[in-house]
């Protein structure tokens, strides 16, 4: 993975110290709280409901094992002994006090981490494919242009004060595990008919009160040229994005106002421009430089079926139920990529505690794991298991309590952190994921329904994804009492989509019994192994409604 | 107080509102004004500046740009992001070399950002100091964005690291 060099460093420590004046400035009244936030806001400090919350940021979601050491001291030392792992691959600790707040970033700046710009009004933390580097159907490591992304974006001068916040994600492959296409910007890597890398660049997508899916800007963007492009569309951006309201400023709004074709042709002008003076031109030496930080591990030649493996499958259900789910192919033979399940049934979705933190970096240790991911569906990622080593991990992993076999199954569901912290909600959200995924408990039914999507947010921001869930939950308050509405259909994925509102919203109670409603109705009328998402799109609202809503 | 390349300067330019008369001095005006009274504020044959609101197109100052002294690009909000945009295009693609003068409402701790995309003019509150804004722009010591500072960027300090100087 990346490792900081002597100018990174520097930069997040002088970063930190800065950030150290400022509270000492706060903390003795020269400064008032509206004069403090943009500046606490630039270092991921956000006051919540009941504490501070600061956004740790984990660019592209990987981390190793001293970093994930790290953020367990953190949390145990400065907060309550866990943290949250969010859809933006980052980690949010919900009980921050401000006096400690310089010292955590310190701390974080050991080991090469930052807060940098995971909040305010410029490009947010570059997320990426969890499975980078390991999947069967990638083209490249999408962290290589993301890295790039990172250092580029980070403290950019003309950038850091855009219309509204900006987010961009990577994918190395076409299957879409990064949700591109709901981003400000979407990148894919892709070959072109010579056989060339470049980049599919999407723009305008995102979720929110106004959800879009992007629209294709670039449709093959050479590799040297994705700097001076990226600007462009920053520019066109900053100079054009609606500043007169908070929630029509962000770029999916632009894009649907000016049109995609009007937007290309800005653009495509300001691109020409920007090339004219090779001022951004990323070198090939640049690409290597950095690509060899994401050089494969060594990995060993393997016989494609292990024995032992297959035996374990063979006698122990619950590992063979873990395996059907939580693995996933690998691109070198008798490799694996594990999905570590942060879902137990009854726990908060994307919680970590500092304890289990430890317990997985031993196991990284132990299993020769040089690093792990955060995914945005808020679970963890070993990315090059050997197969030959899996039942010991899941045995360690069970005994941690952390190897629910449920990855994209109903209960691996992603939930905002809603009411119980946060002062934009509506309504809660956690204790509506536990109490869905305690209702299907039971394994054998969950893996009866199959990949099955469910995404909670606790008000219109849409940070659960609810428009992009095969069910979509979203809490509102309803003259005082929290009500939950049911969208269908949505999608993350390559064949992204968004959900519609099927009808009439619920109680805390009802909630649960409208969603296993609407499970049962999938279940009578899907074919064979037909997805919930399949079967929605083949028969459309109707007999969901019906048997909802039926009076 | 008029802060440029880190010193307290003498401000010799009135801002002067439309509509008002112009003293036979330097005067600062507005966009709208200099375009529609060109020829006479020109024949006057003092410096001149024109102050751009967020939002004008520092693009329409093409053509006149040689008869210009100062650009003052106004800020009426800190959040407001379009002059880093503005003195960007300036100082690149329209080969502005003269002042370019913020004034409005910008944060101390946007100085050091503003420096890198072309103002060399701050307009500040009286309550900064000249120190508070030394300090403000050595805080943080590298940069990885090249920009029209021409500052040597993180890319190029480690190209050098790496290369052999000749002997």
């Amino acid at each position: 993975m990346y490792r900081y060099d002597e100018f990174d460093a520097r930069l997040v420590h002088e970063r930190a110290e800065q950030f150290r004046g400022q509270v000492a400035r706060r903390l003795a009244g020269e400064l008032t709280e509206d004069e403090f936030k943009p500046l606490r806001l630039m270092n991921g400090l956000y006051l919540q409901l009941h504490s501070y919350m600061l956004r740790i940021a984990i660019p592209y979601g990987t981390l190793n094992a001293r970093q994930l050491r790290k953020l367990a001291f953190i949390a145990r030392k400065f907060d309550r002994g866990y943290g949250h792992f969010t859809t933006r691959q980052n980690l949010q600790l919900h009980w921050a006090r401000l006096p400690d707040v310089p010292d955590m970033l310190l701390e974080l700046a050991e080991v090469e981490m930052h807060c940098l710009q995971t909040s305010g009004n410029c490009v947010r933390n570059i997320t990426a494919d969890p499975f980078a580097g390991a999947a069967a159907d990638e083209i490249e490591d999408p962290r290589i242009l993301s890295e790039i992304l990172r250092q580029w974006s980070t403290l950019h001068p003309e950038f850091s004060f855009l219309p509204r916040k900006f987010k961009i994600a990577v994918s190395g492959s076409s299957a879409d595990r990064a949700a591109i296409m709901v981003h400000d910007i979407g990148i894919e890597i892709l070959r072109n008919a010579r056989g060339e890398i470049g980049y599919r660049v999407f723009v305008g997508g995102g979720l929110g009160r106004t959800p879009f899916i992007g629209h294709e800007i670039g449709s093959f963007v050479p590799k040297s040229d994705i700097l001076a492009f990226l600007e462009a569309v920053m520019r066109v951006y900053n100079e054009s994005g609606r500043r007169d309201n908070i929630h029509k400023a962000r770029i999916k709004i632009l894009v649907h106002q000016i049109g995609i074709e009007e937007m290309r042709r800005r653009v495509e002008n300001e691109f020409a421009e920007i090339k004219k003076t090779g001022v951004l031109q990323l070198p090939q030496t640049e690409m290597t430089r950095i690509a060899a930080y994401f050089a494969p591990p060594n990995f060993a030649t393997l016989s494609p079926a292990n024995a032992d493996f297959e035996a374990a499958k063979r006698d122990n259900r619950d590992f063979a139920n873990w395996v059907k789910t939580n693995i996933h192919a690998h691109k070198i033979p008798g490799y694996a990529i594990a999905t570590i399940s942060l879902k137990a049934i009854g726990e908060t979705p994307g919680d970590c505690s500092s304890d289990e933190m430890d317990g997985i970096a031993d196991i990284m240790d132990a299993f020769g794991q040089a690093e792990i991911r955060v995914t945005h569906e808020q679970n963890l990622v070993l990315p090059h298991m050997r197969e030959a080593d899996l039942f010991a991990l899941w045995q360690r992993l069970a005994a941690l309590n952390l190897a629910t076999a449920n990855y994209g199954l109903v209960t691996d569901i992603i939930a905002c952190p809603g009411l119980d912290y946060c002062d934009l909600a509506n309504a809660r959200s956690i204790p509506i994921a536990t109490a869905i995924a305690k209702r299907f408990a039971d394994l054998e039914r969950q893996h009866d329904l199959g990949e099955l999507k469910i995404k909670i947010s606790g008000c219109i921001n849409a940070c659960g994804h609810h428009h992009v869930g095969h069910i979509g939950i979203l809490g509102v308050d309803r003259k005082g009492v929290e009500n939950y509405q049911i969208l269908l259909g949505g999608s993350g994925a390559e064949d992204a989509s968004l959900g519609e509102i099927l009808g009439p919203g619920f109680d805390r109670e009802g909630i649960v019994d409208a969603v296993e409603n609407v499970i049962d109705t999938y279940k009578n009328l899907r074919s064979d192994s037909e997805r919930f998402l399949d079967t929605y799109r083949r028969v459309g609202a109707q007999p969901f409604k019906e048997r909802l809503y039926a009076r | 107080m008029l802060v440029k390349a880190g010193r307290i300067a003498e401000d010799s330019f009135t801002p002067v509102a439309d509509g008002e008369e112009l003293p036979d001095a330097p005067v600062i005006v507005s966009l709208k004004r200099f375009l529609a009274e060109h020829d006479s504020i020109l024949a006057r044959r003092q410096p001149l500046g024109v102050r751009l609101e967020s939002g004008e197109s520092p693009q329409e100052l093409q053509p006149y740009l040689s008869e210009l002294a100062v650009v003052v690009l106004h800020i009426p909000a800190f959040r407001d992001g379009r002059a880093f945009s503005a003195a960007r295009l300036l100082r690149t693609r329209l080969g502005y070399g003269n002042e370019i003068r913020l004034t409005g409402h910008f944060l101390l701790d946007q100085i050091a950002f503003y420096t890198r995309v072309g103002v060399d003019a701050f307009d500040v509150a009286p309550n900064i100091s000249v120190a508070d804004i030394q300090t403000a722009l050595h805080e943080i010591s590298d940069v990885y964005q090249p920009s029209v500072d021409g500052r040597v960027t993180i890319r190029d300090l480690r190209t050098r690291r790496t290369t052999v100087p000749p002997s």
